[in-house]
This record gives structure tokens, C-alpha cells and sequence, in this order.
């Protein structure tokens, strides 16, 4: 087992004091901004974006690793505590989760989500194990042609998979391919859709839109329709279970996590889906189901799990094809970016240790966790209570320091600016930013591996079809776009 | 619920920015080689057409009394009308500091946009908030700036922090 001795050094490098310290900073900083109302994972990981440019890479995804699961964690403290629906992913965990916190078992609904959170993470980064090298060895037999047809699928499957309206989801995703498309194209050297603007010349930065997208389009969403009164938050003390409560929990995390990781890995994955099948699960397979909707256990309990396992699922795609399927994956891709690190098959073979380093820091990052937020619990809850002006301000405020210090020029300001106006009117007419994000990282290499593919067959449009992987992918994005075709053929 | 008429400013959107990216993609001389049969034209031109095609279905859906749900929150009030005065204001503060960043350095403008965005979302301890956004402004300086070494211009403060 070669990987199992990379994840091994892996381990040894995370060990050093210096890089465990990393580990805990991202631990703390991630859980501390996510549980921040109105701050979601994403928002999280964009925000703190800044706080890696000057590391080495190694000890910069060290702290990812500490600030995804952190932020991840930090989102269901909040919708455990505050009775509204923050991040989607978290929303099924807010419905049994609050009511248990109502009925007074705060600490308990916390104490299962992290824990669950734990046990799904550690067997979901197991898998993550097994699974990203065999999906490596697959990736590396593929061509050009299989790459732009992966790359479609991603495109269609947010756009047209997630959430409610498809045109909308397409609509988003046509104005990430534009904006993708600013800048000197790569191989011929014209200038496209710069407007003269020579700051324009080498695109737009990727941390730029997704901090503009998800920090300032939010802060200034919020900032429109802001409640004046505050939300209740329900007051906690240590999280803790009883022998009953760990009886009927640790099925669900089981179940949770086997429902998550799959779907994770999914190209068009999310945790939508899982955690809500889990529910059902749940709630069919419960002793006492009418205990459901007044706040049963295992309704935490599942969606936690499935949520935690899904989002380390969605770095199988990630890591070994390059390819982002949720906003918060598709905001570490820009961190990868930003390192000039391309993620995808080659990753592996060039820069073993740093990923190895990664999926052992997610380990560590998941234990630290554990340990850190049953004793911290009323500490973060009193963060919810941050009074709001501070709260947003303090979003724009970081969010500016961030893009300014991408590139040092005051024109990054501007471009944030109309970004965020940008994520303020998708929020405002119901457009999902996450197609928008996945056209940026991806609209620009699927154009390489498109033109890449017509080279090959001399321009040729049937260059374009590759092999039998590629004929399979075009099948399902048939099957995928014809789907509402196919519901109302069935149903009349 | 009466229909909301506002969704047709974004087909109308949508429609501009397809013609505007089609109109860019044909200004670019059209380039083609071996190593690069199609150029750089067709990409933008394909984007701009399907920009036009969604415009037209997002006007059906609409037309059809299709909407799209505005986005919830912690802190949303979705019950309320858009407060224009505090979103202007808080533009206002965020272009004070993209003009004033290189000239007046990140500590001062920074501390204005802080102060700014918090006074325009109704923060009223003046003096506190005036506390933390200097306290703020300079420990993101020296952290980031000086410690990590990344890109925070310290303008008219040079030499003094």
C-alpha cells in the first residue's frame, strides 16, 4: 500500500508543533466565522482566503483543512440555536434540531451534531482514502475530449439539478461562463471582453468573484432586508448525551454518512439530497416516530452526519478531476489556484506530499474539532448575539482586505463592488450563485480542453466525442436535460 | 401575490449581455492555426447566443407567472421593502475606501469603511464603533502586512507604523 505510507507522512508532517498550531487556528477561525449568522461555509472559506497568502502551501491547506470542517461544524451550531434557515445544507438539521433545543435539549442536539459530525467525517475521510486514487488511476486514462464532456455535465447538473427553476440555474451559469471568459485568451493572445480596461487583461480573479459573490452580495442582501429585532437564540450550556441518546443516535450517524459520502462524490453533488433522504430514513426507520417535527434526536443526528460526509465527499471530484460541485469546493479550488496548484490526476504524481498532507490534516482537523466544540459550545453560542452593524460591517470590511490584497490595486475594489451588486440581485430574483461560481473555475478550462480536443481532430466537430467515457457522460446530460420530458411522459 | 414585473429587467439583462458579449467576439480578428483550429471567436459568440436563448425562456417563465423565491437568512426580514438608504450608504463607505486606500493607506481607510458600514446599518455607540474599527484596521495591519507580508499599503502612516 504506497498511499497508505503517503497518508503516513502525511500524518508525520501535520505532527509538527508549528503545523498542529495551523491546524488549531483553522479549527477555531473556521467554527468562530461559521457559526456568525448569515455566514455560511462558504462565505467562511472566501473570507479567510487572506489569511494563507503569505504561508507555504503546505501549512495554507493545513488550515483549510481546519477551516472547512470548522465552517461546516459552525453553520449547524447556528441553525441548531436560531430558528431560521441559514446555509441549505443545514436546513434540515435546523428543523428537529431547534425544536430540540426549544424543548430544552440544546446540549444534546449539539452534543449529536458533533459528534455525528465526527464519526461521519473520520469513516467519509476514510473513504475519501480508498476511493481518490482509484478515481486518479480512471482520470489519468482520459483525454481531452472526456474532460470537456465532464466539464459539461458539471455545468448542467448545478444548473439544472439544483434548485427550483432550471432557467435560472442556466441564466447563473451563462454569467460565470462570461465572466470566465474575460481576459487575453490563452493561446492566441486577443483580448476578449477587457473593454480597453487594462486591469481587465488578466481576467478576473477567482477569489475576487467569490468573495464578491458570497461576502459582499450577502452582507448587502442582508443589509437591505436586516430585522431589526433580534433572534432568540436559546441559551446552552455543555453539549452532553445519555446512555438513551447515544442508543438512538449512532445508527443515523452510520446511515447519515453511508447517504453523504456517495452523494458527495457525485459530480453534481451537494448536500441537499442527503440530508434530506436521510430524514426520511429517519424518520420511516424511528421507534417513536411522532416524535419527529417536535424534535427527535435521530432527525439531528442523520442530516448532520450525511452533511459532514457529503462535503468530504465532494473532494474526490476536487482533488482527482479538478472538478468543484459545491460553493465550498469550488472556493478551495480558487485557494489551489491562487497557489498555482492545478487539482486533478497530475496533483498526485507532482505534489504527493502537499495533497497527502491535506486529506491527514482533514483527520487531525476533524478530532480537533471534537474536542474542541463540546467544551466551547456556549462560548460560540454567544457569538450569535454579535450585535448586526458590527457583524456586516465587519464582512465588508474583510471582504475588501481580501480582494485588495490579491493583486494590490484599488480597481479589484470596483470590480468587488459590482460583483457583489451582481450576488445582491441573484439573491434578490431567486438566481443560485453556486452555477455562477463552477462557470468561473470551470468555463475557462473546459474552452482549453474543448479547443484542446478540436486540435487534435483538426477542427472536426466529431473531435469533440472523444471515446466510450465521453459517449456515456453526453448520454447522462441527455438523460439529465430531458428529465421534466421524461416526468410528464410518465405521468400522462 | 402580484406578479413580479421586475424579473423582466433581468431577461433584459440577459439579452444585453449576450449582445454585448456576441458584438466584443466579433470585434477579435479571427485567428486560427493548426494548434488552434477555431480561435477565440466561436466560445463568446456560442455563450452570447445561449445568453439570448435563456433571456427569451427566463421572459416565458415570467410571462407564465414563473418567480424566483428571494433568499432567506438569519438576519432577513423578507416581510420588509429593500432599505435603499442603507445599501446606498454602505456603497457609499465601500467606494470611500477604494479611493482612499492607496493614497490614505488600509489603517485610515479601512477604519472609515468599518466605521462607515456600521454607522449606515444603524450602529448608534458612535465612539465604540469608531474603538473597534481603528482596533481593526491596525491589527489586520500588522498582522497581514506585516507579519504574513501580504499586499496592505500603509500610505500617509508609512514610516509611523
Amino acid at each position: 500500500m504506497d498511499n497508505l505510507r503517503l497518508l503516513l507522512d502525511g500524518f508525520a508532517n501535520v505532527a509538527s508543533p508549528g503545523n498542529l498550531l495551523v491546524a488549531l487556528i483553522g479549527v477555531v477561525a473556521g467554527t468562530a466565522v461559521g457559526v456568525l449568522p448569515g455566514i455560511g461555509p462558504a462565505m467562511t472559506v472566501a473570507l479567510l482566503l487572506p489569511v494563507t497568502y503569505g504561508m507555504d502551501p503546505t501549512q495554507a491547506f493545513i488550515l483549510f483543512a481546519g477551516i472547512f470542517y470548522g465552517g461546516m461544524y459552525g453553520g449547524s451550531t447556528t441553525s441548531i440555536l436560531l430558528n431560521t434557515p441559514g446555509e441549505s445544507s443545514s436546513v434540515i438539521t435546523s428543523i428537529e434540531g431547534n425544536k430540540m433545543a426549544k424543548a430544552g435539549r440544546a446540549a444534546q442536539a449539539l452534543a449529536t451534531a458533533a459528534i455525528g459530525s465526527f464519526v461521519a467525517g473520520t469513516i467519509a475521510t476514510l473513504a475519501l482514502v480508498l476511493v481518490t486514487p482509484v478515481v486518479v488511476r480512471f482520470a489519468i486514462s482520459l483525454g481531452a475530449p472526456d474532460y470537456f464532456a465532464i466539464m459539461l455535465l458539471a455545468f448542467v447538473a448545478v444548473s439544472a439539478t439544483l434548485g427550483g427553476s432550471r432557467v435560472r440555474g442556466f441564466a447563473s451559469l451563462l454569467a460565470g461562463l462570461v465572466i470566465g471568459t474575460v481576459g487575453i485568451d490563452g493561446v492566441t493572445g486577443q483580448q476578449r471582453l477587457t473593454l480597453g480596461i487594462p486591469q481587465l487583461a488578466d481576467g478576473i480573479d477567482v477569489v475576487v468573484v467569490a468573495v464578491g459573490i458570497f461576502a459582499v452580495g450577502e452582507a448587502l442582501w442582508v443589509a437591505a432586508h436586516l430585522r431589526r429585532k433580534a433572534v432568540p437564540v436559546v441559551p446552552v450550556g455543555r453539549p452532553w448525551m445519555g446512555a438513551e441518546d447515544w442508543r438512538r443516535s449512532w445508527k443515523p450517524w452510520l446511515r447519515g454518512t453511508a447517504l453523504g459520502f456517495p452523494f458527495g462524490a457525485l459530480p453534481a453533488g451537494g448536500a441537499e439530497i442527503p440530508t434530506f433522504l436521510s430524514y426520511a430514513t429517519e424518520k420511516r426507520l424511528a421507534e417513536r416516530p411522532e416524535e419527529f417535527g417536535n424534535g427527535a434526536i435521530e432527525g439531528v443526528a442523520g442530516p448532520e452526519a450525511a452533511n459532514n460526509a457529503s462535503a468530504a465527499g465532494t473532494l474526490v471530484p476536487m482533488l482527482a478531476i479538478g472538478l468543484p460541485t459545491t460553493a465550498v469546493s469550488a472556493v478551495m479550488l480558487a485557494a489551489f489556484e491562487s497557489y498555482g496548484i492545478q487539482p486533478g490526476p497530475l496533483l498526485f504524481e507532482r505534489q504527493p506530499t502537499l495533497v497527502w498532507t491535506l486529506i491527514a490534516s482533514l483527520f487531525v482537523g476533524n478530532l480537533l474539532l471534537l474536542v474542541l466544540n463540546l467544551p466551547l459550545a456556549p462560548a460560540w453560542a454567544r457569538l450569535l448575539r454579535v450585535p448586526r452593524p458590527y457583524l456586516y460591517a465587519g464582512i465588508l470590511f474583510f471582504a475588501s482586505m481580501g480582494a485588495y490584497a490579491v493583486n494590490a490595486q484599488p480597481f479589484d475594489l470596483i470590480l468587488l463592488l459590482l460583483l457583489g451588486l451582481l450576488g445582491f440581485g441573484m439573491r434578490r430574483f431567486g438566481l443560485p450563485v453556486l452555477p455562477l461560481i463552477v462557470g468561473v473555475i470551470l468555463g475557462p478550462r473546459a474552452e482549453l480542453q474543448g479547443r484542446r480536443s478540436l486540435q487534435l481532430s483538426g477542427g472536426d466537430l466529431s473531435g469533440l466525442l472523444g471515446g466510450p467515457v465521453s459517449y456515456t457522460i453526453y448520454a447522462v446530460i441527455l438523460v439529465l436535460l430531458a428529465w421534466p420530458l421524461i416526468k410528464r411522459l410518465r405521468r400522462g | 401575490m402580484s406578479r413580479d414585473r421586475a424579473q423582466y429587467g433581468v431577461c433584459a439583462l440577459l439579452a444585453l449581455t449576450g449582445a454585448l458579449v456576441i458584438a466584443d467576439a466579433l470585434r477579435i480578428t479571427h485567428l486560427t492555426s493548426s494548434n488552434d483550429p477555431i480561435g477565440p471567436r466561436p466560445v463568446p459568440i456560442l455563450l452570447g447566443a445561449c445568453l439570448l436563448a435563456v433571456a427569451v425562456a427566463y421572459g416565458i417563465d415570467v410571462a407564465r407567472g414563473g418567480r424566483g423565491e428571494p433568499e432567506a437568512g438569519e438576519d432577513v426580514d423578507l416581510t420588509t421593502r429593500v432599505d435603499w438608504r442603507t445599501v446606498l450608504l454602505l456603497i457609499g463607505a465601500f467606494l470611500l475606501n477604494a479611493a482612499l486606500i492607496d493614497w490614505l493607506g488600509w489603517v485610515i481607510s479601512g477604519t472609515i469603511l468599518f466605521w462607515g458600514s456600521a454607522f449606515a446599518l444603524g450602529n448608534r455607540h458612535h465612539v465604540r464603533g469608531l474603538l473597534i474599527a481603528v482596533a481593526l484596521a491596525l491589527i489586520t495591519f500588522y498582522a497581514f502586512a506585516i507579519g504574513l507580508g501580504v499586499n496592505l499599503p500603509a500610505g500617509v502612516l508609512q514610516g509611523i507604523l
